[in-house]
């Protein structure tokens, strides 16, 4: 098991390597650089530069080095500073933005995960086990709307829900009496209820996607000579169905762990917009647009990195989960 | 202990395991009449859809659905006395799970797939054990290792942390067997244990099974198609097609002294070796396919394929199963005692 380990962390570093590389690729591939497009904007607001201030900046990004100085320059800074550059547009470092936006993301996307497990086991279980009854049609038919429908009609739908019934406030993170407050139980409270709507939105796909695949791993299962074996010798049906064909099914469970980051980042875009939640998607989006690069490649890069980092946490887990893994 | 030998273990009469499908009505089992006694092994024998399998997870009740048990009875007996009729539990209540793995254990053909991939050996065993049981974990262990040492596991307390696919074909069958004993059953159900195994580790497998009833004297109900195996290692032989038993008796009586027709085929397409350079006679082997259980013959359902078939009689009455000599059952027309008296009263009376 420690050297299974030992091989995905050192898989894992060498994929982290390659995609630093794009990143800066990617960073550099506007024309010119990052201080002249800044001078070009600065003068479009009618401000000069001299030169002089231009040389400064030039030196402090090293951008008359050789090609790999400048990569060493940009990843020392984020390892060993935690610099990931500046936003031309924000005017800030990137760093600021990243860590609000990721953050955000990051509790969305755990939030999610845990809502598809909790509703998709449940009825993926039934719906193998109770195939082709009026249960089963029903939850196919649910499941098939689920994958159907765009995310973000679903959240406008449950935003009307919400404050046509329950008078729930809509949008955002907090109430307008939080979102200044200091940080209080309060708030957390108010920020949980504020989750609910999105945690619902961005799982809906997953969970309906998840249904149909426990389904039909159960349904491969539920006749395995095992399964028979352990009827034969007395397990109660809920006993033995929970032991042996749930617990070997559970495989794709895990490995939702790996693309939940992914899906939530690229395919939630919209949705993000639509309920005005501070994720990185827009942000991700607006900085593409405008060409702020220090800003886009540092997103692209650290949820590249956390998706490898989900994918190897999956893989440990399924190498834990399924012994026939670890031993290959 | 002369009462307990003389009622079987268990005595099945008129066991009928049908499936209703969308396309018709399969009768996988119709109509079986056995006994399997104490000490005794039962060899059930037939071709492949004779229905053996379905008729050994009938007494289980563990077929699956829509396969269940319509008629009959299956009267298991206790040791210490008290009878009950399987047929009449419901297949998942709790009485038939205490008679599963505690009175009646079974083992299957695919030892590759008969063990969870997942959970270790020890974790599988122990688990039997206790569902059964009353007695704590640490007990249970030992008494697993206990078991997996009887059927001959080197190490065996090693082995309890591994997991089935770490070991080899003939290992994996001498832990179901050893799962199967662990919990000391009066019975034995063997569904073709050594089929997919090779020939040398089925002769293993053979010798400790025998060896195994010898010590603990329990009943075993052997499936297969071997008939081989069966001059090995049987007391008594039921011959099933179709779903029924068409010839029972004792293992001398089956092969020397052979009724039915079917028996006749099966016992003449056993290979020979040099028979064919001595009469120059190429392996017989019965006319025909067995008939698809959708499409059952009327009559005898052997009439299709039976060299003696008489037209009006064969395809017309299903025969009945009747003692042809003591101890001696077979269901043919041509044989039953009646018939041959009616037909030829001199010859019968002889």
């Amino acid at each position: 098991m420690a050297a299974f380990i030992a091989r995905r962390v050192l898989y894992m570093l060498v994929t982290l390597f390659a995609i630093s590389v794009m990143t800066f690729i990617i960073i550099q591939l506007p024309p010119g650089d990052f201080v002249t497009s800044m001078v070009a904007q600065l003068n479009l607001q009618g401000t000069t530069v001299d030169a002089g201030a231009m040389a400064v900046m030039r030196e402090r990004y090293g951008l008359d080095d050789p090609m790999y100085v400048q990569y060493w320059k940009w990843m020392s800074g984020i390892l060993l500073r935690g610099d990931f550059g500046y936003s031309l547009e924000w005017r800030r470092p990137v760093a600021d933005l990243l860590w609000n936006r990721l953050g955000l993301t990051f509790v969305l996307a755990l939030c999610s995960l845990l809502f598809i497990w909790a509703v998709s086991l449940p009825i993926g279980i039934y719906t193998a086990v109770r195939r082709n009854t009026v249960g089963d049609y029903v939850a196919t038919f649910f499941g098939v709307i689920g994958l159907a429908i765009p995310n973000f009609l679903f959240a406008l739908v449950l935003m009307y829900v919400a404050f046509r019934y329950f008078g729930a406030g809509i949008g955002g993170l907090f109430s307008p009496e939080y979102e200044t407050a200091p940080w209080s139980l309060g708030k957390v409270a108010d920020l949980l209820m504020h989750l609910i709507i999105p945690t619902i939105v961005l799982g809906l796909h997953g969970t309906a996607a998840l249904i149909r695949l426990l389904r039909a791993n159960l349904l491969d299962e539920l006749n395995k000579p095992y399964v028979v074996t352990a009827r034969a010798y007395g397990l109660s049906e809920r006993r033995l169905l929970l032991k042996y064909p749930v617990r070997i099914a559970l495989n794709p469970f895990v490995s939702t762990v790996g693309w939940v980051l992914p899906t939530l980042v690229s395919g939630a875009t919209i949705t993000a917009v639509v309920l005005n939640l501070p994720m990185t998607g827009p942000l991700l989006l607006q900085a593409l647009i405008s060409q702020d690069m220090y800003l886009a490649g540092s997103f692209i890069m650290m949820l590249s990195a956390l998706t490898v980092i989900g994918t190897l946490l999956s893989d440990l887990l399924l190498a834990w989960l399924d012994p026939r893994i670890r031993y290959t | 202990m002369s009462t307990t030998s003389e009622t079987p273990v268990l005595s099945v009469r008129g066991l009928k395991t049908h499936f209703h499908l969308r396309e018709g009505l399969i009768k996988a089992v119709d109509g079986v009449d056995l006994d399997v006694r104490r000490g005794k092994t039962l060899c059930v024998v037939g071709e492949s859809g004779s229905g053996k399998s379905m008729m050994a997870r009938s007494v289980l009740q563990i077929v699956t659905p829509p396969g269940r048990v319509v008629d009959g009875s299956m009267m298991f007996s206790r040791d210490g006395g008290g009878s009950v009729d399987i047929a009449a539990l419901d297949p998942t209540g709790k009485e038939i799970r205490a008679i599963r793995g505690r009175d009646i254990a079974m083992i299957f053909q695919e030892p590759m797939n008969s063990l969870s991939p997942v959970h270790t050996v020890g974790d599988q065993l122990v688990e039997k054990i206790l569902l059964h049981h009353k007695i704590g974990t640490k007990a249970a262990i030992e008494r697993t290792v206990e078991a997996l040492d009887r059927v001959g596991i080197p190490d065996p307390r090693r082995r309890l942390a591994a997991y089935p696919f770490e070991l080899s074909g003939g290992m994996r069958q001498r832990v179901m067997i050893a799962m199967a004993l662990a919990c000391r059953p009066a019975m034995l159900i063997a569904d073709e244990p050594t089929t997919a195994l090779d020939v040398t580790t089925q002769a293993n497998i053979l010798e400790l099974m025998r060896t195994l009833q010898d010590e603990t004297g329990m009943a075993v109900m052997f499936i297969t198609h071997d008939l081989g195996v069966v001059a090995e290692i049987a007391d008594e032989v039921a011959v099933m097609y179709l779903g029924q038993v068409v010839e029972r008796g004792s293992v001398e009586d089956i092969f020397y002294e052979p009724q039915h027709p079917y028996t006749l085929a099966l016992l003449a397409s056993i290979p020979k070796l040099g028979a064919r350079h001595s009469t120059g006679k190429r392996l017989t082997a019965i006319e025909g396919m067995v008939p698809h259980p959708l499409n059952r013959p009327t009559g005898c359902p052997f009439n299709t394929r039976c060299p003696e078939a008489v037209a009006g009689l064969c395809d017309r009455a299903d025969p009945a199963l009747k003692e042809l000599r003591p101890n001696h059952f077979g269901a043919c027309h041509l044989r039953d005692p009646q018939h041959i008296k009616s037909r030829n009263p001199v010859e019968a009376g002889v």
